[in-house]
């Protein structure tokens, strides 16, 4: 799957809100194709609020969000899985959705998840549920990936085997947003934004300074 | 869509709750209705249509408060706002797979359950016409109240008092139904108001629950 994108998010002057209350503002940013941004900051800074605003799951405070339609998935917290339903009816669900069935190996291979295809997910544990729940983006087929700290649950081994599907997905020209307070060990050094620097009750600078 | 209604039904199917336990309900109730009113017969075979009818109704609301619910929870409602799917088809297909779990089932045993409340033979086609035409109004219904009550402390408390009204009409022409067709009236009149208002049910207020969800979902 390669994507064909010159530019697959811009972000201008943004603002974010949970609940009337304004979280974050003046933020500015773009990803381009095979790029990574990495979003950290304190807890309840707003930072899955941001990326819900990026999945369109809640309209910004003010701004602009420039990207095509049906170009972002977004993996949060919460996996979606239906634990009455094994691994491989979860996933068949979502290739169903997205209508990319011929990706279903894919995604068990590449999540190691083909031994256990027929277990139900309700069996499985922390670990398993999480990339289960991360298997469905390549499914979605859809160059840019919003993640919300992808790797809890996850050990080593499995943290490796997510590296390399993004590494793939980056390759074939997708990009990502992902929120996480650890470091990605990634091919390609991600972009980082601190985004304690646009906290609206705090200061913020110019959007060069809030790169590391 | 489809991908979607066989999920629901799949699941409903395995976890054995959903029309099971509706139906369990149905029984019940119609049971203690046909005890506390006594051997009267006569004056059973009056009220039967209707008090089917309202048994059915309140069998219907039990698996209302968990439509969107477990799907809010576990993070498939997000998912499926983002997905190439339009959040009024997610609100279909899963009213259809209540209908098919719930009202279905309640429009099958119904006539059944006529026997305890001494329901007159010619009766038993038209209660289960009556709940066939106008289950798909109940479940509609009941999901844009599931839709408004998500997310909310003792939502399904509020489920019913918020949708217990908007079922009256739907009531009033399916119990009309049951009771004409009982007594040999003609039911014309009363049932294409009845199907109408399920159709309408039907065009309408996936729009109406969708923007609700969307609402709640931020």
């Amino acid at each position: 799957m390669v994507y064909g994108h010159l530019m697959i998010l811009s972000v201008k002057d943004l603002s974010v809100s949970r609940g009337g209350r304004l979280l974050l503002s003046g933020l500015n940013f773009e990803v381009l194709p095979s790029e990574a941004l990495v979003l950290t900051g304190p807890n309840g800074l707003g930072k899955t609020s941001l990326l819900r605003t990026l999945a369109g799951l809640q309209p910004q405070a003010g701004g602009e969000i420039i990207t095509e339609n049906e170009t972002a998935v977004y993996a949060g917290h919460a996996d979606g899985l239906k634990s009455g339903l094994s691994v491989i009816e979860n996933l068949r669900f979502w290739a169903d959705i997205f209508a990319s069935r011929h990706r279903l190996n894919d995604a068990l291979e590449q999540f190691d998840l083909s031994d256990l295809k027929n277990r139900l997910a309700g069996r499985l544990s922390a670990g398993q549920k999480r990339r289960l729940g991360l298997a469905r983006l390549v499914l979605s087929e859809r160059p840019l990936w919003l993640l919300d700290e992808p790797t809890v649950s996850l050990d080593e081994p499995s943290r490796q085997g997510f590296y390399k599907t993004l590494q793939t997905h980056f390759d074939d020209g997708g990009g990502a947003v992902i929120v996480s307070h650890t470091p990605l060990a990634l091919a390609r050094s991600p972009k980082v934004m601190d985004l304690s620097l646009f906290a609206a009750q705090g200061f913020f600078t110019t959007e060069v300074d809030a790169f590391l | 869509m489809m991908a979607l209604l066989m999920r629901d039904l799949k699941l409903a199917f395995r976890a054995g709750g959903g029309f099971g336990f509706a139906i369990l309900f149905f029984f019940i109730v119609t049971l203690l209705l046909a005890f506390g009113i006594g051997p009267d017969v006569v004056l059973l075979g009056k009220i039967a249509p209707g008090a089917l009818w309202v048994c059915a109704l309140l069998a219907c609301l039990l698996s209302l408060d968990r439509l969107f619910a477990l799907d809010y929870e576990d993070g498939t409602l997000d998912l499926l706002t983002v997905a190439p799917i339009p959040l009024e088809a997610v609100v279909f297909a899963k009213s259809c797979a209540h209908w098919i779990t719930t009202g279905l089932p309640l429009a099958l045993v119904a006539p059944l359950l006529g026997i305890f409340l001494d329901l007159p033979a010619e009766g038993y086609l038209w209660v289960f016409l009556s709940l066939l035409a106008g289950t798909p109004a109940l479940s509609m219904i009941g999901a844009f109240g599931a839709a408004l009550t998500l997310g909310l402390r003792r939502g399904g408390l509020l489920l019913s008092v918020l949708v217990l009204p908007l079922y009256v009409p739907t009531l009033i022409f399916g119990a009309e139904v049951a009771r004409r067709g009982t007594v040999g009236m003609d039911v014309q009149t009363p049932f294409l108001l009845l199907v109408a208002l399920s159709f309408g049910a039907l065009a309408l207020l996936p729009f109406a629950a969708a923007a609700v969800l969307r609402i709640n979902l931020r």
